[in-house]
C-alpha cells in the first residue's frame, strides 16, 4: 500500500501545510475566479456540474483512500441526493395552474402519463423545502448507516463489499426504472423551473448557483481535511492497512467503518442536490453501475489519497470527456478504458502523485533555505 | 393472487415457469463458471468478463456467417466449430490480458476491478467499431428450432434444452478438469498457498495464466451459447456482469458447487416471480433477497472453510 501522506497526519499541528495551502488557494482561484472571468454562462454552468462529481470523488478519497473500502455505488447516494431535491422541485412546477391541461391537475405530470390520480404518500413531505433540505442529506446517509452497519458488523470488507454495492446500484436503478408513476421512469424527473419562486433556468441564476457549489464544495473539503487530520483520520489508516491489529487494539473498526461511509454517502447526496439544481433534472442514468464507477475513476485520477487531487481529476477527466467525445467519440471510448489502466498500473496515486514527485520539489528549491531542523533526540 | 387460476393451470405456469427458470440456470451457470474459476479461484475481479462472452457470440456469429456464404451443407453442424472456436479465441485473449494486465495486480484485488473495467470499456469500443453499434443475430440452424409438445398446455423450446445440456457439459468438464486433473491439483495448491505451491515446484505463474485462460475462454462458450437464444450488441455483456457476480458471491466463492447451486435457486426465485410480478420487480425483489442472505452469511452458501 501506499503512504498516506505523512502531512496529512497533521502531527505539525496546523490545519493546512503551507503546500495544501498553497493547493488550496489554486484550486480557489481556479473555481471562484479563473472558471467564471474564462468561461461563458453555458459553460461555466458545464463546469458547475463536474464539480458536483467531486462532492462523490471527496467522499471516495475517505472512504477508499484512507478508508480502504471501495464503493461502488456512491451513484445511489448522488441519486437519492438527487431525486430528493428534484421532488421538492417538480411539486413547486406542478402547481394545479401549470398543470390543468392534465385529468388530474397539481400532481407532477408524468404520475399523470401513468393513470396516477393522486399524489403518493411519500411524495407529501416533499412540499416543504425544510424538510427536503434535511431528506437532501438525512435519507442517503441513514441508507448508507443501514447498508454500512448489515456489512461491517458482520465483517464484509474488500472486494465483497464492492460487489453488493454494485448491486445496490442495479436494484434502485432497476427499481427508478421500474417504476414509472412514481419515480418518472428512465427519463428521471424533469422539467424543473423554480425554487421558492426563484426561476434557476436563467444564466444569472446558474452563475449564482455555481458558486454556491464552489462554497458547499470547499465546505466539505474542510470537513475533510478536518476528518483527516484527526485521530480518526489516522485510525482509518491504520484500519486500512492492518485491519486486525487495529481491532485487538481495542478500537471498533465497524464503527469507524460506518462513519466514514456515511460520511461519504453525504457528500455525494450533496453532490447530487447541487446536481438537480444546476442541470435541471434527474434521471436514473446518474444512479447505476456505469456512473458509479466513472466517479471512482475520477477519483483515482486525481489520486485516492489526496481531497485536492480528487476535485482536480474530476475537472480534468469531465472536461476531457467533454471535448473529446464531442469531436472523438470512439477515440475518447479507447481513451477513458485506457486512462483506467494507466492509473492503476503506472500512477496509482494519481494527479496527486505526480505532483509530488515533479512539482513539489521545484516548489521545495523556490523557497528560502532555511537550517533543517534538529532531530529532537 | 393465486385465486384467479384454477390447480390445473397453476401447475402448468409453474411448469412453464419452472422451465423458463431452467434455461436462466443454465444462462446463469455458463455465465458464472468462468468466473468462479477466476474470482473464486484467483480472486481477481474481472469486470471485462461480459466482454469475454460476447467476443465468444461474435466468433459464433462469424462463423455462422462463414458457413453461410461458403459451406451451407455443413450449416447443421456449424455451431460446435465456432463454440470450440469462441473457447479458443476467448482464452487466448485472457491469456495476454493475464500476462499484459492481471499478474501485475495480483497483491491489489480492489485495483483489478478498475483495469479490467477500462479493458472493458476498450473492448467495447472494438466490437462496435468492427460489428457495428447493432445487434446481431445468428440463424439458428433447422434441427434446433421448434419445440416438443409434453401435454396439451406445456411446451419445450429445443434451444432451450440444447442450452441446458451445453452447461451440463461444461459443468461436467471443468468439474473434471478441477478435481480429476493434475492441472486442477496445481490450481487449488497455488489457491491455498501460493508460496508453498511455489516451493514445490508448481510452476505458479503458468498455472495462473492457464487458469485465468480457462476461465475466460468458458466465458466464450458462453457467449456462443447465447447467440441461440439472443441477439448481441456491444455493450449486451455490462447487462449480465453484476448477476453473475452476485451468483459467485452468493454461492460461496471458490466452490463450483456452490455456483451451480446459486444460480438454480437464483433463476428460479427470478422465473417464478416474473410470472406474478413485472418483470423488474421480479428482479428487484430477487437481488434484494440475495443482497439480504448475503449480509447474513457474507462467505455465501458453499463457503469454503480456510485459515487466513
Amino acid at each position: 500500500m501506499t503512504d498516506f501522506p505523512a502531512m496529512a497526519t497533521g502531527r505539525d499541528g496546523r490545519f493546512l501545510n503551507r503546500t495544501e495551502m498553497l493547493g488550496a488557494v489554486a484550486l480557489a482561484l481556479m473555481i471562484f475566479v479563473l472558471l467564471p472571468l474564462a468561461l461563458d454562462p453555458f459553460r461555466l454552468n458545464l463546469f458547475g456540474k463536474y464539480l458536483t462529481y467531486a462532492f462523490v470523488a471527496v467522499g471516495l478519497v475517505l472512504c477508499w483512500g484512507a478508508g480502504g473500502i471501495l464503493s461502488l455505488g456512491q451513484g445511489v447516494f448522488f441519486g437519492l441526493g438527487g431525486y430528493a431535491l428534484a421532488m421538492f422541485l417538480k411539486l413547486e412546477a406542478s402547481t394545479p395552474e401549470a398543470t390543468k391541461i392534465q385529468s388530474t391537475p397539481g400532481i407532477p405530470d408524468f404520475m399523470d402519463w401513468n393513470q396516477i390520480t393522486a399524489l403518493p404518500g411519500w411524495w407529501q413531505p416533499f412540499h416543504s423545502l425544510s424538510f427536503t433540505i434535511v431528506a437532501v442529506v438525512a435519507v442517503p446517509v441513514i441508507f448508507a448507516f443501514i447498508i454500512g452497519t448489515a456489512m461491517f458488523r458482520r465483517r464484509v470488507g474488500g472486494v465483497y463489499f464492492s460487489i453488493i454495492t454494485q448491486a445496490v446500484a442495479a436494484i434502485l436503478t432497476i427499481l427508478i426504472i421500474g417504476q414509472q408513476g412514481y419515480t418518472g421512469g428512465v427519463n428521471g424527473i424533469t422539467d424543473l423551473r423554480t425554487l421558492k419562486g426563484w426561476d434557476i433556468r436563467t444564466d444569472e441564476a446558474k452563475t449564482i448557483l455555481y458558486f454556491v457549489n464552489g462554497a458547499l464544495l470547499f465546505a466539505c473539503l474542510a470537513l475533510a481535511q478536518f476528518v483527516r487530520r484527526s485521530k480518526l483520520g489516522r485510525i482509518l489508516i491504520a484500519m486500512r492497512d492492518r485491519e486486525d491489529r487495529v481491532r485487538f487494539s481495542g478500537y471498533d473498526v465497524a464503527s469507524f467503518k460506518i462513519f466514514v461511509f456515511c460520511l461519504g454517502a453525504g457528500f455525494a447526496a450533496i453532490g447530487g442536490a447541487m446536481f438537480t439544481l444546476q442541470v435541471g433534472f434527474m434521471s436514473p442514468s446518474f444512479v447505476g453501475i456505469v456512473p458509479s464507477i466513472e466517479m471512482v475513476i475520477f477519483c483515482a485520477v486525481g489520486g485516492r489519497n489526496s481531497i485536492l487531487g480528487a476535485v482536480w481529476g474530476t475537472l480534468l477527466v469531465n472536461w476531457a470527456k467533454t471535448s473529446f467525445s464531442e469531436s472523438f467519440p470512439e477515440l475518447w471510448q479507447f481513451g477513458m478504458g485506457a486512462l483506467f489502466i494507466a492509473v492503476v498500473l503506472v500512477f496509482p496515486d494519481g494527479l496527486a502523485g505526480l505532483w509530488k514527485q515533479h512539482v513539489e520539489p521545484w516548489i521545495g528549491r523556490l523557497k528560502p533555505r532555511r537550517p533543517a531542523p534538529q532531530p529532537a533526540e | 393472487m393465486f385465486a384467479d387460476y384454477s390447480w390445473g393451470e397453476l401447475l402448468s405456469i409453474f411448469a412453464m415457469q419452472g422451465f423458463a427458470g431452467l434455461i436462466l440456470f443454465s444462462v446463469f451457470v455458463l455465465m458464472a463458471l468462468g468466473l468462479a474459476i477466476i474470482f473464486g479461484q484467483m480472486g481477481v475481479i474481472n469486470m471485462a468478463h461480459g466482454e469475454f462472452m460476447i467476443l465468444g457470440a461474435y466468433v459464433t456469429y462469424l462463423v455462422s456467417r462463414l458457413f453461410e456464404s461458403y459451406a451451407p451443407a455443413l450449416f447443421g453442424i456449424y455451431f460446435f466449430i465456432a463454440m470450440a472456436l469462441a473457447f479458443v479465441v476467448a482464452g487466448a485473449l485472457g491469456m495476454l490480458v493475464e500476462w499484459a494486465l492481471i499478474r501485475r495486480l495480483y497483491k491489489r484485488p480492489l485495483d483489478t476491478l478498475l483495469a479490467t473495467w477500462g479493458l472493458s470499456l476498450i473492448l467495447q469500443q472494438l466490437f462496435r467499431t468492427v460489428f457495428g453499434a447493432r445487434e446481431v443475430g445468428v440463424t439458428i440452424p433447422q434441427w434446433m428450432m421448434g419445440s416438443l409438445p409434453l401435454t396439451d398446455t406445456i411446451e419445450v423450446p429445443i434451444n432451450g434444452l440444447f442450452v441446458m445440456a451445453l452447461a451440463m457439459g461444461i459443468s461436467a468438464a471443468i468439474y473434471v478438469l478441477m478435481f480429476r486433473s493434475r492441472w486442477g491439483l496445481q490450481v487449488r495448491a497455488v489457491v491455498a498457498n501460493r508460496t508453498m505451491a511455489d516451493a514445490v515446484g508448481i510452476n505458479t505463474e503458468r498455472t495462473d495464466r492457464l487458469t485465468f485462460g480457462i476461465g475466460c475462454g468458458v466465458a466464450g462458450v458462453a457467449g456462443a451459447a447465447f447467440t441461440m437464444i439472443g441477439s448481441t450488441g456491444p455493450t449486451s455483456g455490462q447487462l449480465y456482469i453484476v448477476d453473475t457476480f452476485l451468483v459467485v458471491v452468493f454461492g460461496g466463492a471458490g466452490s463450483l458447487i456452490g455456483t451451480i447451486a446459486s444460480a438454480f435457486s437464483i433463476s428460479q426465485a427470478q422465473s417464478i416471480l416474473e410470472f406474478f410480478l413485472s418483470g423488474s420487480m421480479a428482479k428487484v425483489l430477487t437481488l434484494l433477497a440475495v443482497v439480504g442472505i448475503l449480509m447474513v452469511r457474507p462467505q455465501g452458501l458453499f463457503a469454503l472453510k480456510l485459515r487466513k
